[in-house]
């Protein structure tokens, strides 16, 4: 095993399988039945929310409008023509699909707090267009010559087993995801979407499968919810409280785990149900308030949800014993294999950049620079502060767009392609400051850049370990990003870079905040990646490393090209020191 | 229709659009003051106007019911009433939960503190909306008073033809929340709070450095942003009848008002609120009636995905 040890949770989901089963034979009062079949809606429809907001960060006021659209179409289709909840779910759960990827393509635009509102707007407008349409109260046709062939059942319990079956689908289907490309996606992008993007996470496409996947589960046990309550109304289902209970019984057990839904919708359903069985008449909203407390306790007192809370304070003890189960495979020679670009080492053009511009404001950050890379050589760009060099290499993997110009990778444009694109082409970077997955550990930061070029978690898994053992970071894989040095960040994110294999190496400020013995190893490793035929353009302002390492300087002073050539050359070159190195440098070369 | 009765329609509903507007424009101040200042999106602001509006009834009721007070004036007075009462309640609310996850504390927290916040803000919410159902019962109220039902007539005008109702009592509410408005703008601009207050929104850290007691900064920001929406809620009861859960319909009226002015800005936010108003009363003129609020959400969501920046707005940011 190399990526951190997770939990075995079959054993769990079976158990609570067994655990519900038992309950419901049980349990004979019609009443409580109804509230166990209501757990376990409120658990999938927290489930669902947490497959989009829980792992992608993207917080969703607005799964109302799925469930919504789910609720009404089975009781609508089931009227207008007679069709049996059995098929008029799935079909709810395709159209909430649907609706999930007609609502992520103008919402993902969007982000934080923006996109949140933006999804609360969607169930509101439609609540006032099913009111509008007449649908206030629309009831179930009983169905009394075939009850079981429309989801009828007098025993109430059939009810509970089939939204167990629902929910034990549903809770497999996430512990699937949680480990697989999916979930390591989500995860990256909550993180860090630049850093997904640049580590060859398209992320847009996982955003929007992921409120595709979000909706449809919504949708579909909005449609059994409607078969269990027989009436629908707008506001039952549309209504504010529908979104928040999504929220709430999800950040309540947890976000991002697949246990938090269950332990919210296991502990606030019954008790919001019995307070509200208990105070209604003196009370009317009790429910609502229980919710809204619910949800500041955890705010205030646990705010990443119970299961976490528990899992910290249980896993302090256990952290000695994870460390054990690194592999120390003191294979170098055979893991930098892994990396090597094969031959031509003739000095072909790799790269080329003609006219590129870019302008903030009235600022030109980025003014018609062009320069070749050639294969195998490692390039420094150098410059003064502003001078325009991150943004080129924002340009040129894509985070920004270029106002004009062009950007030739390997005979084809690259430029106005998104970032994950141009690192599967073979283009890897860092980034001035670190931009780590913070909760993930080292492995599995490097583990994401290697899923761009295999779907199998065992091969990225490989692949990282190579990474990993090229930069000398296998001792400290299983360390927590978020806890790691800087030396290691730096480390991790070459090796994160390096996974992607890439053919070209865009590296900001590598020695940033380093020792002089840091930078030197640093510097060893850049040697040694060189040797494997990667080619690498290094930002840096530790000009004495740079002169021993780089074979060619390009000088940026003011948005362009200053000049450009060997290191002697370019640090003899009057007009770079007037512009960057200054008078000093002079006297001590 | 004949021309003259489509020219009258849309007079009067233009009219009524811009005497709710302007009370929308109050309100979206309150949120945008919060926003701009805090930087914090608060989300039970739809609550905090309904207690407004709850307050201004039961204010109304007292003072309806001393022989001596001008029946005329109550609903006004009720209404401005409730901005200090709501005020206090936000200091206290501000001071026990909002700044747990706000403010100076929490500055390190970035992304994951919005959403601290937004999701703080939503059970208070929800706790308020229910809460209120439970101590002030579910059915609508409103408070009428005989202006509520008075208008002025305008015209006829274009020859007999065109007859617009002005209502009085609407007339006033609309006149007292600019008068609130300006105000409010006078005290941002020219006293030592509202010089604090920019300070703290400006750069949080510099004003710590130059003895600007932050917290305390965004304390009373928030005591006075959902104090100056619920004035709005106040004066918007005199002529609209209301209940415990009329608040989420409102948090998007106004924050599409707060987006379309560009978050932030509070001349921007009075003006968002004014062109929301109008949307919401002209809706009529296309849609069926009973869709007015659903032509804001449609609004707002237009607003956010062409232009989150806002029309007066002068920082993009999506984030």
């Amino acid at each position: 095993m190399f990526s951190t040890a997770t939990p075995k949770h079959w054993p769990w989901i079976i158990a609570f399988g067994v655990a519900y089963t038992l309950l419901t034979l049980v349990v004979e009062n019609s009443y409580y039945q109804l509230i166990m079949s209501n757990v376990l809606v409120w658990a999938v429809v927290g489930l669902a929310w947490n497959l989009l907001s829980g792992y992608s960060g993207l917080i969703s006021f607005g799964h109302a409008a799925f469930f919504g659209l789910g609720a009404y179409f089975v009781v609508l289709a089931q009227i207008t023509w007679g069709l049996s909840p059995w098929f008029g779910i799935p079909i709810a759960g395709l159209l909430g699909g649907l609706a999930g990827i007609v609502v992520g393509l103008p919402t993902f635009r969007l982000r934080g707090h923006y996109f949140a509102l933006a999804m609360l707007a969607y169930p509101l407008a439609l609540l006032y267009v099913f009111e509008w349409r007449g649908y206030q109260e629309v009831a179930i046709p009983m169905m009394r010559e075939a009850p079981g062939a429309f989801m009828q059942f007098d025993d109430r319990r059939v009810y509970i087993f089939i939204g167990l079956a629902f929910a034990l689908l549903v809770m497999t289907l996430t512990r699937h995801l949680e480990r697989s490309r999916y979930g390591m996606a989500l995860m990256a992008i909550k993180q860090d979407e630049t850093a997904a993007e640049a580590s060859g996470i398209n992320t847009p496409a996982w955003k929007l499968r992921a409120i595709a996947l979000s909706g449809s589960i919504a949708a579909a046990i909005g449609g059994f919810y409607a078969v269990i309550q027989l009436i629908v109304t707008p506001l039952s289902v549309f209504g504010v409280l529908v979104s928040a209970q999504a929220l709430i019984i999800a950040m309540f057990g947890g976000v991002g785990t697949l246990w938090g839904p269950i332990i919210g919708a296991v502990t606030l359903v019954p008790l919001s149900a019995w307070l509200d069985a208990e105070l209604s008449d003196v009370m009317p909203g009790i429910q609502g308030v229980v919710y809204g407390v619910a949800i500041i306790g955890v705010i205030l007192l646990a705010p990443e949800g119970v299961f976490w809370k528990i899992r910290d304070v249980l896993s302090r003890r256990r952290l000695t014993r994870q460390s054990a189960v690194v592999a120390a495979p003191d294979v170098e020679d055979a893991a930098s294999d892994r990396f090597r670009i094969d031959g031509k080492h003739g000095h072909e053009l790799l790269l080329e950049v003609r006219k590129l511009s870019k302008t903030f404001g009235g600022l030109k950050a980025v003014d018609q620079v062009s320069l070749d890379v050639r294969r195998g050589e490692i390039l420094g760009i150098i410059g003064p502060n502003g001078a325009g060099k991150t943004t080129l290499f924002n340009l040129m993997n894509g985070l920004i767009a270029a106002d004009e110009g062009e950007v030739v990778f390997l005979g084809e444009r690259i430029d106005g392609k998104r970032p994950n694109r141009v690192c599967a082409a073979g283009i890897g970077r860092t980034f001035q400051v670190v931009k780590p997955f913070n909760r993930m550990s080292i492995a599995d930061n490097v583990i994401i850049g290697a899923y761009v070029h295999t779907e199998s978690l065992d091969d990225a898994r490989e692949t990282a370990r190579d990474a990993l053992a090229v930069v000398g970071l296998t001792d400290d894989a299983l360390e927590l990003a978020g806890s790691a040095s800087n030396r290691n960040l730096r480390l991790m994110e070459i090796a994160r870079a390096l996974a992607t294999r890439p053919q070209l190496l865009l590296l900001d400020e590598a020695f940033a905040g380093l020792t002089a013995a840091e930078t030197g190893e640093l510097m060893a490793l850049f040697r040694k990646l060189s040797t494997l035929g990667i080619t690498l353009v290094i930002i840096e302002h530790t000009m004495k490393a740079m002169v021993q390492l780089v074979d060619r300087f390009v000088v940026l002073d003011h948005g362009s090209v200053l000049t450009s050539g060997a290191p002697n050359e370019v640090t003899q070159d009057p007009a770079v020191i007037e512009a960057y190195l200054g008078k000093k440098w002079l006297k001590r070369a | 229709m004949s021309a003259a009765q489509h020219a009258e329609n849309f007079l009067q509903l233009l009219t009524a659009g811009i005497l709710t507007g302007v009370i929308y424009g109050l309100m979206c101040v309150g949120l945008s003051m919060i926003f701009g200042i805090m930087r914090v999106i608060n989300f039970a602001q739809g609550e905090f106007m309904m207690l407004g509006m709850y307050f201004a009834w039961y204010c109304f009721g007292f003072l309806a019911g001393l022989s001596f007070f001008p029946e005329l004036l109550a609903p006004y007075v009720a209404a401005l009433a409730a901005g200090p009462l709501v005020f206090l309640l936000g200091l206290l609310v501000h001071k026990t939960l909002v700044s747990q996850v706000t403010g100076t504390s929490s500055s390190a927290l970035d992304s994951e503190g919005h959403y601290a916040q937004l999701i703080l803000t939503l059970g208070i919410s929800l706790v308020l909306a229910n809460g209120g159902q439970v101590l002030f019962g579910s059915a609508p109220v409103s408070i009428s008073t005989p202006l509520s039902s008075t208008s002025w007539m305008i015209g006829p005008l274009a020859g007999d033809d065109i007859l617009i109702f002005v209502n009085q009592g609407q007339s006033i509410a609309a006149v007292i929340a600019i008068g609130v408005v300006v105000l409010f703008a006078v005290l941002m601009a020219r006293s030592r709070l509202g010089r604090s207050l920019r300070a703290a929104a400006d750069n949080p850290e510099a004003a710590i450095y130059m003895g600007i007691d932050v917290d305390r900064a965004y304390r009373i920001a928030f005591g006075l942003g959902i104090g100056i929406t619920a004035i709005g809620g106040g004066l918007l009861a005199s002529s609209n009848p209301f209940q415990p859960h009329i608040g989420i319909e409102y948090v998007i009226v106004m924050y599409a008002g707060v987006v379309l002015g560009g978050l932030g800005s509070l001349s921007g936010a009075f003006f968002g609120g004014l062109i929301i108003g109008l949307v919401q009363q002209l809706s009529p003129l296309i849609l069926p009636t009973q869709l007015q609020n659903t032509s804001i959400f449609v609004c707002f969501l237009v607003i956010v995905l062409l232009k989150p920046e806002g029309l007066f707005g002068k920082v993009a940011r999506r984030a």
